[in-house]
């Protein structure tokens, strides 16, 4: 049985990393600790912005420092709101059925994401995904530390982790597909046979034209000027 | 400058010389091939007669055949019908087989309207294109009649989505405007909310049609017949189905048994499509118009392609000339840009409305009547240029899986009777071959030729072990149903096209091709020019008896005396 990897924001849904981290912040105790938090995450803004260009798993390690201090219980009371109000509203059009053509296919689906995995957990329901493979915050006491637990899921990590889900799993990779928006998951796009560009930024469209990869739209029509691009040999 | 290709001494000289009199290949003895061409349009070639203009993909290219070869020219355009929306209303009102079409309609009913996808005319027609002229006679006549619940579908298939702008050249602005997207729009094959069972042929054949159009109290199909294969019960049962149905007749055993697909009678293809299709008109209220265009594909600056060369005027030369010169120093977008962008000055030749199997056998005899030329007997080596264009690459390239379906395809198969080439001859066929896909379009075609291909050629085995695998890729579904990809079995159904070709066909060898690996993967050999292709098909023993098939415009050979 073939297995269906998918990266989620941006590809799957609209969102990014950021989304769901400022509903949290914005939904602190009380209006000042938010204020707080969103400050401290603000002032944090330079170094993120840098580390999301050289580096994806030291952006996620820093904006992953805005949840220290947030209590488990909240995190996980807030999930089901934060879901319906950032992911839920995001999810593009055509995506469930994506899914959904997956699953009828026989495919084990899995999302594979840097978002929190109790967030994820919930997106997977909706979509009918099988598994997720996605970020842990640390808690010590019940309250998260600000960092995450290891494996980091980002970048090249992402293909470790898919290789070893289908080796658990007795999957062979060559027949597995893999789905993505953007260039730094080409590790784990390259690592299943039937790879796949969604929505993909212009360094994973050019990857994809060169290598003969499917480009897929999801969501709302591209731009005249993507349609153009993707038109270019 | 026109790449010229003419037979000389050495087949390692890459040849663009004109010097005939040294022709190797000797020609062929004159007077058995005399005897043979009494139609006019069946031209042999002599001493005096000049080079021979063929496409070679967006390019022209000048062959010199060897003396007494015959080119099969395409028969002049028809007169088109000088009143066409009167001729519509016509047999709108005078049906074959059938009560007229205000008769079947009510206030309140529902009615479908599938139209013909953008596979046909090839290049697409000046506006206004028929279907424009069909639909818009037929939407007033509806509206007339009370009957306001009317949708209109695209009947793709497993083709590719027409896009907004391609919809709208082809129904007209005014339709357009009114209908698009909710109302008209693209058929969905794989659509498990839009696709109905209709019901099982008695050779087991699944009859699975869009849901509305199943679900309506009236269907009508607007069909522009552009060659023998189309219309009559493909419209139907082919264009509203899914690849559940397709896999009935789509398949490698079913392709071997047609002679030819141009001629529905000798086309298995043909009779498992009209069982399906007998079933589905038992079940639903279907009323066919069908029109057929004639033959004027290229208009006053390019209208030398149509003739005879040795019959050009002057500045015909010069046209071509400066047409070739052009050409050759186009960048390949650009030359593709300006072949879509010239839309044909077809003319509709004739309209017949009603029950299907009587007005597709009014088609016929009109269609036969402008591509049906009489050639007396097949030849060893048949050539064909191939063009730039097939119904499966509008607006897009065409792809070396293409380029294949062209040749053992289409071209082969433009008979009836028998094959224009014995059976174990050669075909030689001019195109660069290039290594390129529409990666929106063609997507799994790319996989289809640089995985599949390199595994096997073998039809059958590619039936069994990978059409269903692609088939049920989710992503290339994706592609297909919200993009504009052609949908994943397609390439397969491109390589059984060309079926029948390949197990009549001793070889293919192809002339003008960039690059080595792509004929190879198609199983076809290379020669660097019509010289060395010739020699390659003589096979060092003797002269090869030699056709031309001198395409685009359309020309159907209709071979006698088959035995030669």
């Amino acid at each position: 049985m073939p297995a269906s990897f998918f990266d989620v924001d941006g590809t799957l849904v609209g969102t990014n990393l950021l989304h769901p981290t400022v509903f949290y912040l914005a939904n602190q105790t009380n209006p000042l600790r938010s204020l707080g938090a969103l400050a401290r995450a603000a002032g944090r803004g330079p170094r993120m912005a840098l580390a999301e260009w050289v580096d994806r798993r030291r952006f996620n390690e820093l904006l992953f420092a805005a949840y220290a201090g947030i209590s488990r219980d909240r995190l996980l009371c807030l999930a089901d709101e934060a879901f319906d109000r950032v992911l839920r509203k995001a999810v593009f059009r055509g995506a469930r059925d994506l899914v959904h053509r997956c699953r009828s296919e026989g495919h084990e689906v899995v999302l594979v994401s840097g978002t929190l995995d109790f967030l994820v957990d919930r997106l997977a329901k909706h979509l009918g995904a099988t598994a997720v493979i996605a970020n842990r915050l640390e808690f010590q006491d019940g309250y998260a530390t600000g960092r995450l637990r290891r494996p980091i899921v980002a970048g090249p990590e992402k293909a470790r982790l898919v290789r070893a889900w289908a080796r658990d799993h007795a999957l062979e990779l060559e027949d597995c597909f893999g789905y993505s928006d953007s260039y730094s998951d080409v590790p784990m796009l390259s690592v299943v046979g039937h790879p796949c560009a969604v929505n993909p930024d212009l360094r994973l469209l050019k990857l994809a034209r060169t290598y003969g990869w499917p480009v897929v739209r999801l969501g709302n029509r591209p731009t005249a000027i993507t349609e153009l691009l993707e038109r270019i040999p | 400058m026109t790449t010229r290709h003419s037979p000389a001494p050495d087949p390692s000289e890459e040849s663009d010389s004109r010097v005939r009199s040294s022709l190797t290949v000797p020609s062929r003895v004159a007077p058995r091939s005399h005897a043979r061409n009494a139609h006019p349009l069946v031209v042999t070639i002599e001493k005096s007669s000049g080079p021979r203009v063929v496409f070679s993909g967006d390019r022209l290219v000048e062959i010199d055949l060897p003396r007494g070869a015959r080119v099969v020219y395409p028969r002049p355009p028809i007169e088109p019908l000088k009143d066409p929306d009167a001729a519509i209303r016509y047999a709108l009102n005078h049906p074959l087989g059938s009560d007229p079409l205000h008769a079947k309609l009510r206030p309140g009913m529902k009615v479908v309207i599938a139209i013909d996808d953008i596979s046909v005319p090839l290049p697409s027609m000046r506006s206004p294109d028929l279907r424009e002229r069909v639909l818009t006679v037929v939407l007033q006549m509806l509206a007339d009649h009370g009957v306001e619940d009317v949708e209109m579908i695209i009947a793709t298939s497993v083709h590719r989505r027409m896009t907004a702008s391609e919809v709208r050249h082809v129904v007209g602005e005014r339709i357009f405007k009114a209908y698009w997207p909710d109302r008209l729009y693209n058929h969905d094959a794989e659509d498990p909310r839009g696709m109905k069972l209709v019901g099982t042929t008695e050779r087991g054949e699944v009859v699975e049609l869009n849901r509305k159009a199943v679900e309506s109290d009236l269907l009508i199909y607007v069909s522009l017949n552009f060659v023998p294969m189309s219309g009559g019960h493909k419209s139907v049962a082919v264009g509203l189905c899914g690849y559940r149905s397709l896999r009935a007749h789509h398949t490698p055993q079913v392709m071997r048994r047609c002679w030819s697909y141009m001629d529905p009678a000798a086309s298995a293809l043909a009779t498992s499509v009209e069982r399906m299709g007998r079933l589905a008109e038992r079940t639903l209220d279907v009323f066919h118009i069908e029109t057929t265009v004639n033959n004027r594909m290229y208009g006053p600056p390019l209208g030398f392609l149509h003739k005879n060369e040795d019959d050009w005027t002057a500045s015909e030369r010069a046209a071509c000339r400066g047409l070739s010169y052009t050409l050759s120093n186009l960048p390949q977008g650009a030359r593709q840009l300006a072949f879509e962008r010239i839309p044909s000055p077809y003319g509709m030749t004739g309209v017949f409305a009603g029950e299907c199997e009587a007005v597709h056998a009014k088609t016929l005899e009109r269609a036969y009547a402008q591509y049906l030329v009489p050639v007396g007997g097949q030849a060893d080596v048949l050539v064909c240029g191939i063009p730039y264009i097939s119904p499966y690459n509008v607006n897009a390239f065409l792809n070396p899986l293409l380029v294949q379906v062209m040749a053992q395809g289409y071209l082969f198969n433009m008979y009836r009777g028998a094959p224009l080439v014995r059976k174990g001859g050669t075909m030689i066929v001019f195109h660069p071959c290039t290594d390129r896909f529409d990666q929106s379009q063609h997507a799994s075609y790319v996989e289809f030729v640089h995985d599949v291909l390199p595994q096997t050629r073998d039809a059958m085995v590619m039936h069994a072990k990978f059409e269903e695998k692609f088939a049920t890729n989710p992503v290339y579904l994706e592609m297909y149903r919200r993009g504009h990809a052609y949908h994943p079995a397609h390439p397969f159904f491109m390589w059984y096209w060309g079926e029948a070709g390949r197990q009549h066909l001793g070889r293919v060898i192809v002339v003008g091709a960039d690059n080595e690996y792509v004929p190879k993967l198609l199983g076809w050999e290379r020669a660097r020019n019509f010289t060395e292709a010739l020699l390659m098909a003589s096979d060092g023993n003797r002269e090869p008896e030699v056709t031309m098939l001198h395409v685009p415009p359309i020309v159907m050979a209709d071979v006698m005396d088959a035995a030669g």
